[in-house]
């Protein structure tokens, strides 16, 4: 008699709140009533809903539960797994209507979603190379290999791939580049490097689907004629690595890796680098350099890395999600691929979708679709029903759009224009409470930190950039601040020797394009609008509000509120450091700030 | 080589393809300032001071690694360029001491010449600035990293020159600095002391101990000159003030590339050293006692004669030189063979 | 030098330190160059950066073997056999350029029987390399394009020194490496103006040009341009003056910038020579060692204090010029030397550096298109013979100087002293980065004497640790001919049973140790192997 599966989420996301505990008390609990063999038990990659981890879905109903933790086991069994009853209150809860939901693809956060690239996150093992098989798994390397190479260039170009890792170039292109360049050895790259904050698509995708990575690299490296590949990926990632080598593994046992692969006569090998974890080393070059065992800084282009690039071969380097989509491609056709997406950005973008957002997680929709579809529909919305404010899309690289641009179609182009960047397809969600200037100001304490420090513009740059901010959002700003940002700005972007630099000023650009009432406001009146400017503001009790319940004060960790019970508290603005412990914990709404 | 055509500042001229803008504005006599780039040394496309104007690209390139196309249309000093580096130098003078009165590198600094060139008299941006401490532990050079401008030559140098490899950056963002594995004093690490970094360094971060306020780059005397140890034959400028040596400064244009080791960069001293022989000495008794070259030169040409007269030329022996010239290995033997003898020979085998 | 001079019909240097750069093998053999060519050293380890390979061969682990894709850790004194070894393995895999040896070399027939015995197993009982290294070592060798050999005095400083260069020049000549760029065998030299000095006639067989004062003809163009009578007799080296004191032959002697009782062998018997001379007169600098013995001293000056050129180690004649005014009464060597013969009733009168180096010019063809004007910043290789040639960076390029190349059958023999009970360690001398061969300069410098103050004998860690020792323990040193107290540094640097000091400090004159032997062609004494034992103090 067949197994009955079970799969949970085993990405980093659900893994920290708790999947794995809750995963063994399922195991337990089937133990203990003898049932172990009747179910497969399956951690996948993420389903990208990590807002409600961790998550389980039973097969073959597709019962979609979500913030499963280990004291739910029992009921979980009992229930669903004897007695056939779904688990309500452990099913989603539409945010809006309230609505409890059983299938995930009824969940508004997929139904928009078109999940190519994630696919198999959340469905297959990624532990188990058999299980990406069954999914048509090395199906584009096995029809590539018939291929001239010239000829997968082709259907790589005509599928309008863009690179996904921030520039967007044409990946076909890329791949023409290295193939054409002279030299007997050339290396495959994959930049796994993934530094925004809050960004994760590339670490998921390694996570749930390792082979599709390293399927994608075959393919690029056949075609340009490598034979030695490796994927660079941050320390911080451990499960991203143990997967990939056991994938690497795996693949090697199979023969999709090592000599003579599949009896085509090409061979490749593969390697990992653990990266250190500097942002810099996400730049093409400075990767390289990092590779290469030397201080991971960004050298000239010219000479491009498919002319010179590691150890001075002809290299192609490949962002993890613009791999993963080349099987995807070969498999499909171009002309498949091409069908989905805009007239020049084709097919999915991955998104990781963090800040004000209720959804917080990761959605891969089709290229072209507005910011308010893929906020509002797939994110949810706002958190606390706040006002949309902004959306910071592209990283520290990127730009901060308004809610004017909310029907923005997401592609590289439009972004571009309005001021922003896919990037690696971070979107951090601001509100009311976020201080544009302040948020400027984060980016840039970013930035500063992460300058490698060799060019002088960004080195000394960004210093003087987040000096500035520093001043405003201090309420120490003046007038002429604003244009010496913008020069700054500007000055650096010219003449920045590498892609962190050159993009370093965009959140500054952005904000000023779109908030400059905020910058004016903290230099002219003192004032921040957020509210978030501790030095711009002052904590008072709104008296309608004060109960004189005292939680408030008890919670002051310098002592600066006082009142007797049952009457109105004080505030003494002198000793209060505004860390907003009263606000957060007064249930009255009675502590305001001005 | 092929050619390409291209127009610097109006001027059409052709250079070979493959050579940079800045190669090609030099050979078309156009100046372009430059603080990290050396033509021995890696590109490192790291102080944007020589960025330039390219009609159609979006952003300033670095012309000292940026190789010319056909057809290219470029502007070294637009007024977008002239910004450009007037903000990269204010950057500098942001956080950079400002004591060129008594900088030992003034005169030869290209902070220096390039702010009096662009007219900056200082740094708009206020904040923060570097507070390393001054390092003077090591025998030859001071280390001034407040001074140091982060161009990277130096480390450049240290690697791919002289192989030793003690210098790298440390650290990131405004607190990345030049300096040792772990920031060990220089003398622990693997520095052999070429002293090739000090004299490559285009401000005043790092300055050699010795000759210091005893003159700047434009109060001394320069004199060519071949080094007097191993026999690698560099030849250098020896710094002249005062009669006396106050430095050394390499011979770029000379067969090795102005390559130096610690003894011909630093151990030029013992020149003056207190003991130098100061005048000829006749042995006494068993003591040296000073004597006019005239008695010791006519003792010694008596005594060679002497002994030629009463045993034959051949009891005389000479032992020759591999330190002095040419001129002088050839006088001796000559005097040797003159007073009839072979028996002229030097250490060239130790 | 005998040895090239034999091979190839000259003893210098074949090509240019430039080249190094761009070379595509170069074989380090019994030279620690990075610190004592540390400017040709970074040319080597730039050329290891862009591509070349690189092998070592030296008994000490030395900075380039971070670089070598083969470091033969050789014994002491067992170069032949390598050498030999490696002829053998080209020869056996047909790596030899049979097209070269055919048109431009004698003595084939000679080597290829002496070479025979040589095989890999063989030589690496003598010299103790894994047979295996020494294969891959000659197939590297053998099979680049253009390989060059960098060699010093762990080559020569021995009693087999000029067998050793010639087993080094039958490399060369084997694979064709002569006359081409970036190959060539290359002899360091280790001092500024060794080769001038040469060039000079500074040696007893042989006026400017190395034109043998044999040779009646160029005695008599000598004679004439001199207006004096010439000895046809060569003279006697270094070595044989000393021992010529001893006995008596010598009676007075010139040393001027030397320091021989601190640089040769076997000090107490270079002190007894010494005292035997009836006269001596040392010119220098300083009151070295040797001065002290002197029965007149006169002060010379420095480099920085007068004119004149050096010959650096590749044939580059360079410019000297005058910075300083000389210190004191101190003089320039050659007004000096022009003094004496003045007093000695010769008619000499020369004004400045200039008008000697005319003569020199006169009467030398290798030298005759060369003058100060020409020399400008870079100077100018020998041979120049016209006034309009551009040099010579590379020797023997089409023909040799003797006309056919000469391979020299060379067997290898054990240095004159090795290792036994009472003396169980062998010593090897030789130099650091921060000294230069007896200190006179360097020690005298401040920074200098400040980075490395001292002796530090290097011992291998096993054998301390046999012997009880620890770095910086204090050791005496004990030969045959003397005991030297020294502190110790212990290293892997130096293999088992062998241990290296440096002759720069007179407070610890390793030459109280070194065995004075010389190498019967070249007289150049055994200073890179004696026995010694040591004992802690």
């Amino acid at each position: 008699m067949s197994q009955k599966r079970i799969l949970l989420c085993a990405g980093t996301g659900c893994i920290s709140s708790g999947a794995l505990k809750a995963r063994d008390a399922l195991i337990e609990e089937l133990n203990k009533r003898n049932m172990a063999n009747d179910f497969l038990i399956v951690g996948s990659g993420c389903h990208g809903f990590c807002e409600q981890g961790p998550i389980f879905i039973v097969y073959p109903e597709e019962t979609f539960y979500c913030g499963v933790q280990p004291e739910d086991a029992a009921e979980l069994v009992e229930e669903h797994l004897v007695n056939g009853r779904i688990v309500d209150r452990l099913l989603f809860k539409d945010p809006i209507s309230g609505v409890r939901v059983r299938n995930h693809r009824e969940i508004g956060f997929y139904a928009k979603q078109m999940r190519k690239v994630l696919g198999n996150c959340g469905v297959i093992d990624p532990e188990n190379i058999d299980e990406y098989i069954s999914a048509k798994g090395y199906e584009g390397l096995k029809k590539a290999l018939l291929m001239e190479k010239t000829a997968i260039i082709e259907e790589v170009k005509s599928s309008g791939l863009r690179g996904r890792g921030g520039a967007g170039f044409s990946t076909g292109m890329k791949w023409d580049f290295t193939y054409k360049a002279k030299g007997e050895k050339k290396y495959i790259v994959c930049n796994a490097d993934e530094g925004d904050p809050g960004a994760f698509m590339d670490r998921s995708v390694l996570e749930g689907d390792p082979h599709a990575v390293i399927e994608g690299m075959l393919i690029a490296a056949y075609a340009i004629n490598a034979d030695e590949g490796y994927v660079y990926v941050r320390a911080e990632y451990p499960l991203a690595i143990s997967r990939l080598r056991i994938a690497i593994k795996q693949a090697l046992e199979y023969g999709f890796l090592g000599e003579n692969i599949l009896g085509s006569g090409f061979s490749f090998d593969l390697k990992i680098k653990e990266g250190a974890g500097a942002f810099v080393c996400g730049e093409e070059t400075a990767l390289l350099a990092s590779i290469e065992g030397e201080r991971g800084m960004p050298r000239p282009r010219p000479p491009f890395p498919a002319n010179s690039g590691l150890w001075g071969k002809p290299t192609c380097l490949n962002n993890v999600e613009t791999l993963a989509n080349v099987p995807l491609i070969l498999r499909e056709g171009a002309q498949a691929y091409a069908a989905i997406g805009t007239e020049r950005s084709k097919g999915t973008k991955v998104f990781a979708l963090t800040g004000k957002i209720n959804n917080t997680g990761l959605a891969e929709v089709p290229m072209g679709m507005t910011m308010r579809e893929i906020i509002f529909d797939i994110g949810g919305g706002v958190k606390d029903n706040r006002e949309f404010k902004a959306v910071q899309i592209g990283g520290p690289s990127g730009g901060c759009l308004p809610a004017e641009q909310l029907d923005l179609p997401v592609d590289y182009d439009s972004l571009a224009v309005a001021g922003a960047i896919m990037g690696s397809g971070g979107l951090v969600v601001m509100d009311e409470k976020t201080c544009m200037v302040d948020l400027a100001r984060f980016f840039l304490t970013f930035t500063q930190n992460e300058s490698c420090g060799k060019c002088i513009p960004c080195r000394e740059g960004t210093k003087r950039m987040l000096e500035i901010l520093e001043r405003i959002t201090e309420g120490k700003g003046e007038e002429d601040d604003l244009d010496t940002l913008q020069d700054l700005a500007i000055a650096i972007k010219d003449s920045s020797l590498c892609g962190l630099g050159q993009t370093a000023p965009n959140p500054v650009l952005s904000t000023l394009r779109y908030f400059m009432d905020e910058y004016k406001e903290h230099i002219l009146e003192g004032k921040c609008r957020a509210g978030s400017c501790t030095n711009l503001i002052t904590y008072y009790v709104f008296a309608d509000n004060c109960i004189g319940c005292g939680v408030c004060k008890k919670v002051c960790p310098v002592d600066a509120i006082s009142g007797e019970r049952k009457v109105l508290h004080e505030i003494d603005t002198a000793l209060c450091i505004k860390c907003g412990a009263c606000i957060e914990k007064c249930k009255f709404d009675a502590i305001k700030t001005r | 080589m092929s050619k390409v055509s291209i127009t610097i500042n109006g001027r059409a001229v052709q250079v070979d393809s493959g050579t940079t803008i800045l190669e090609a504005a030099k050979a078309a006599g156009i100046d372009i300032p430059t603080f990290c780039h050396d033509p021995e040394l890696t590109k490192a496309g790291a102080c944007r001071i020589c960025v330039v104007e390219v009609a159609g690209a979006r952003n300033l390139p670095a012309s000292c690694t940026t190789p010319v196309a056909e057809g290219m249309v470029i502007e070294t000093e637009s007024q977008r360029v002239i910004n450009s580096r007037k903000t990269v130098l204010k950057l500098i003078w942001a956080n950079h001491p400002q004591d060129c009165l008594v900088c030992e590198k003034t005169g030869s600094c290209r902070l220096q010449d390039y702010s009096y060139r662009y007219d900056i008299t200082g740094s708009t941006y206020k904040g923060e600035r570097k507070e390393i401490e001054f390092d003077d532990t090591n025998p030859f050079f001071f280390r001034d990293l407040n001074k140091c401008i982060l161009c990277g030559k130096c480390i450049r140098k240290c690697h791919e020159v002289n192989g030793a490899g003690a210098i790298d950056f440390t650290f990131r963002g405004f607190d990345t600095k030049v300096t040792t594995a772990f920031d060990v004093p220089i003398e622990e690490s693997s520095c052999v002391f070429c002293g090739m970094c000090v004299d490559i360094c285009p401000v005043g971060a790092l300055t050699p101990k010795q000759g210091l306020r005893q003159g700047r780059s434009f109060e001394v005397d320069r004199v060519l000159t071949t080094c007097a140890y191993c026999g690698c034959g560099c030849t250098f400028y020896l710094k002249v003030s005062n009669d006396k040596i106050i430095g050394v400064s390499p011979n770029f244009e000379g067969s090795l590339d102005g390559h130096m080791c610690v003894k011909g960069r630093f151990g030029w001293d013992y020149i003056d050293n207190d003991n130098r022989l100061k005048t000829p000495m006749i042995k006494k008794d068993g003591e040296f006692v000073e004597a006019t070259w005239d008695e010791a030169l006519t003792l010694v040409a008596n005594k060679f004669k002497e002994v030629g007269a009463q045993y034959g030329a051949d009891a005389l022996a000479g032992l020759s030189s591999a330190r002095a010239t040419n001129e002088e290995n050839y006088l001796f033997q000559k005097l040797f063979r003159s007073l009839g003898t072979n028996n002229v020979d030097h250490c060239a085998r130790l | 030098m005998a040895g090239l001079a034999t091979a190839f019909g000259s003893g210098a240097m074949t090509n240019t330190i430039g080249e190094l750069e761009d070379a595509k093998m170069l074989f380090v053999i019994g030279s620690n160059t990075t610190e004592n060519h540390p400017v040709i050293g970074y040319r080597v380890k730039m050329a290891v950066k862009k591509g070349a390979k690189l092998i070592v061969a030296d008994p000490r682990y030395i900075e380039l073997c971070d670089y070598a894709n083969i470091f033969l850790q050789l014994k002491p004194g067992s170069n032949i056999a390598l050498l030999n070894a490696m002829a053998h393995v080209i020869i056996k895999e047909g790596l030899e350029d049979k097209e070269f040896i055919n048109s431009r070399t004698e003595g084939f027939k000679e080597l290829k029987e002496a070479v025979e015995k040589y095989t890999p197993e063989y030589a690496s009982k003598i010299t103790g390399l894994p047979a295996e290294d020494i294969v891959r070592a000659a197939r590297i060798y053998g099979e680049a394009d253009a390989a060059s050999i960098l060699y010093t005095m762990g080559v020569t400083q021995h009693t087999t020194g000029t067998k050793n260069v010639m087993a080094i020049a039958n490399l060369a000549l084997l694979t064709g490496n002569m006359g081409k760029s970036g190959a060539g065998v290359n002899p360091l030299r280790g001092q500024n103006n060794v080769q001038g000095a040469c060039d000079m006639g500074a040696l007893p067989n042989v006026f400017t040009g190395y034109q043998r004062v044999a040779d009646d003809e160029v005695r008599c163009k000598f004679a004439a341009a001199w207006g004096t009578e010439l000895s046809a007799k060569p003279g006697l080296t270094v070595t044989e003056m000393f021992s010529g004191a001893e006995n008596k032959d010598i009676r007075a002697m010139y040393v001027m910038g030397e320091n021989p009782f601190i640089s040769d062998p076997d000090t107490a018997h270079v002190a007894h020579c010494m005292n035997a001379l009836d006269f001596l007169v040392v010119q220098d600098l300083f009151m070295t060692e040797t001065a002290k013995f002197a029965d007149v001293v006169l002060p010379a000056v420095s480099f920085a204090e007068k004119e004149g050129t050096f010959v650096n180690t590749e044939r580059r004649i360079q410019k000297v010029n005058q910075a300083l005014s000389p210190r004191g009464e101190a003089r320039p060597d050659w007004k000096i030397i022009q003094g004496i013969a003045q007093k000695a009733g010769f008619d000499w009168n020369y004004t400045c550096a200039e008008d000697i180096f005319q003569e020199i010019v006169s009467l030398t063809p290798s030298y005759a298109g060369v003058s100060y004007d020409r020399l400008g910043k870079t100077g100018i290789h020998w041979p120049c013979p016209t006034e309009i040639h551009p040099g010579t960076p590379v020797l023997h390029m089409g023909k040799f100087t003797r006309g056919l190349g000469r391979f020299t059958a060379v067997e290898h023999a054990d240095p004159a002293e090795m290792p036994d009970e009472e003396y169980p360690f062998m010593l090897t001398t030789g130099r650091i980065l921060y000294h230069y061969h007896t200190g006179t300069m360097t020690r005298r410098s401040r920074g200098l004497s400040e980075i490395h103050k001292e002796e530090l004998m290097e011992l291998n860690p096993a054998d301390a640790a046999a012997l009880g020792l620890k770095e910086c323990d204090l050791v005496n040193v004990i030969s045959r001919r003397g005991s030297v107290k020294t502190k110790l540094k212990v290293t892997n640097r130096v293999p088992e049973g062998v241990v290296f000091m440096t002759f720069h400090f007179a407070e610890t004159a390793v030459n109280l140790l070194t065995n004075s032997q010389v190498c019967p062609t070249a007289k150049i004494p055994e200073l890179k192997v004696c026995a010694v034992r040591l004992e802690k103090a």
